[in-house]
C-alpha cells in the first residue's frame, strides 16, 4: 500500500468537510462537516504512525476522538439553547454582533 | 497486498461518495445516516492500518454516541421530518473554489512530497499495551488535561442545557 492512498483520501474527506462547513446553513449539519474534518486527520495519524512503526499517532488519535466527542456535547448544548431561545438554528440568523 | 489495496479501493470509495452525501443531502436525519457509514469506513481503514484498538474505539465512541448526540439533536431542534429547502447558505457556491483549491494545494503537496512511499509489509504491530504506556508515561500530562476537558465538557453541557 502506498502511504500517499490514505494521505489523498483523508485530503478528500477534509476538503468535503470545509466545504460543508461553508456551506451549510444549519448548525447540526455544521457540527456534522467538523466531524468529517477530524477524521480525516485521525486517518492521517495512523497512517503516519504505520509508516513510521510507532505507537504515538495512536495516542494522538484517541485523544482527538475524545476531543471530538466533548466538541459535539458542548455543540449540541449550545445548538440547544440557540433553538430554545430563537426557534431556529439558522447560522445566519445569529447576527446581533453585527456592527 | 493486492487484496489490501482491493479492500482499501472499496472502503476509500464508499467512504468518498457517503462524505459527498453528507455535505449535499437535502434532509438532515439522512445525513447523519450518511455520516454513520464514513465513521464505519474509517473504523474499517483503521484496522486496514493496523490500529485494532482506535477502530474499536472510533466505533464505539463516533458509531455509538457521537451520532446519538448528533440524532438528538436533530430531533430536538426541528419539528419537520423530511426534506428541507433551505439547508444551505444563499451563497453555498463559495465554498467549491474554496475546498477544490485547498485539495489542490494538499494533492501537489502530498503527490510531491511522498511519491511512491510504500507503507512498511511486515509490520511490528502496536499493542494496546504500548498504546496504554505512551498514555500513561509520556503523554501523562496530556492525558490528565484530557480527562479534565471531559470533566469541563460535562458540566458545561449541563450548565447550558439546563431549564431554569
Amino acid at each position: 500500500m502506498l502511504i500517499n492512498q490514505f494521505l489523498l483520501l483523508g485530503a478528500v474527506l477534509f476538503c468535503l468537510g470545509v466545504y460543508g462547513v461553508i456551506a451549510r446553513r444549519n448548525a447540526v449539519m455544521v457540527l456534522m462537516s467538523i466531524e468529517l474534518i477530524l477524521n480525516a486527520v485521525n486517518i492521517n495519524l495512523l497512517a503516519f504512525a504505520l509508516m513510521n512503526g510507532t505507537s504515538d499517532g495512536h495516542a494522538f488519535a484517541l485523544m482527538i476522538i475524545a476531543i471530538a466527542a466533548a466538541e459535539v456535547g458542548v455543540g449540541l448544548a449550545m445548538v440547544l439553547l440557540v433553538y430554545r431561545n430563537r426557534r431556529s438554528i439558522a447560522l445566519d440568523e445569529l447576527s446581533e454582533m453585527k456592527g | 497486498m493486492v487484496a489490501q489495496n482491493i479492500f482499501f479501493g472499496i472502503i476509500a470509495t464508499i467512504m468518498v461518495v457517503a462524505a459527498f452525501r453528507v455535505v449535499s443531502v437535502r434532509n438532515v436525519v439522512h445525513a447523519a445516516l450518511w455520516l454513520v457509514l464514513v465513521m464505519s469506513g474509517a473504523a474499517a481503514l483503521y484496522i486496514l492500518l493496523a490500529a485494532e484498538f482506535v477502530g474499536v474505539t472510533q466505533i464505539l465512541v463516533y458509531v455509538g454516541a457521537v451520532m446519538v448526540l448528533l440524532l438528538f439533536g436533530t430531533m430536538l431542534t426541528r419539528a419537520q421530518i423530511g426534506a428541507e429547502k433551505d439547508l444551505n447558505h444563499r451563497s453555498w457556491a463559495l465554498g467549491i473554489p474554496v475546498a477544490g483549491m485547498l485539495f489542490l494545494a494538499m494533492a501537489v503537496a502530498l503527490i510531491g512530497g511522498f511519491e511512491d512511499d510504500q507503507l512498511p509489509e511486515n509490520l511490528d504491530r502496536v499493542t494496546v499495551q504500548q498504546i496504554s504506556d505512551d498514555l500513561f508515561s509520556p503523554y501523562l500530562v496530556p492525558f490528565m488535561a484530557l480527562s479534565f476537558v471531559l470533566v469541563a465538557t460535562v458540566i458545561g453541557a449541563i450548565v447550558l442545557a439546563r431549564r431554569d
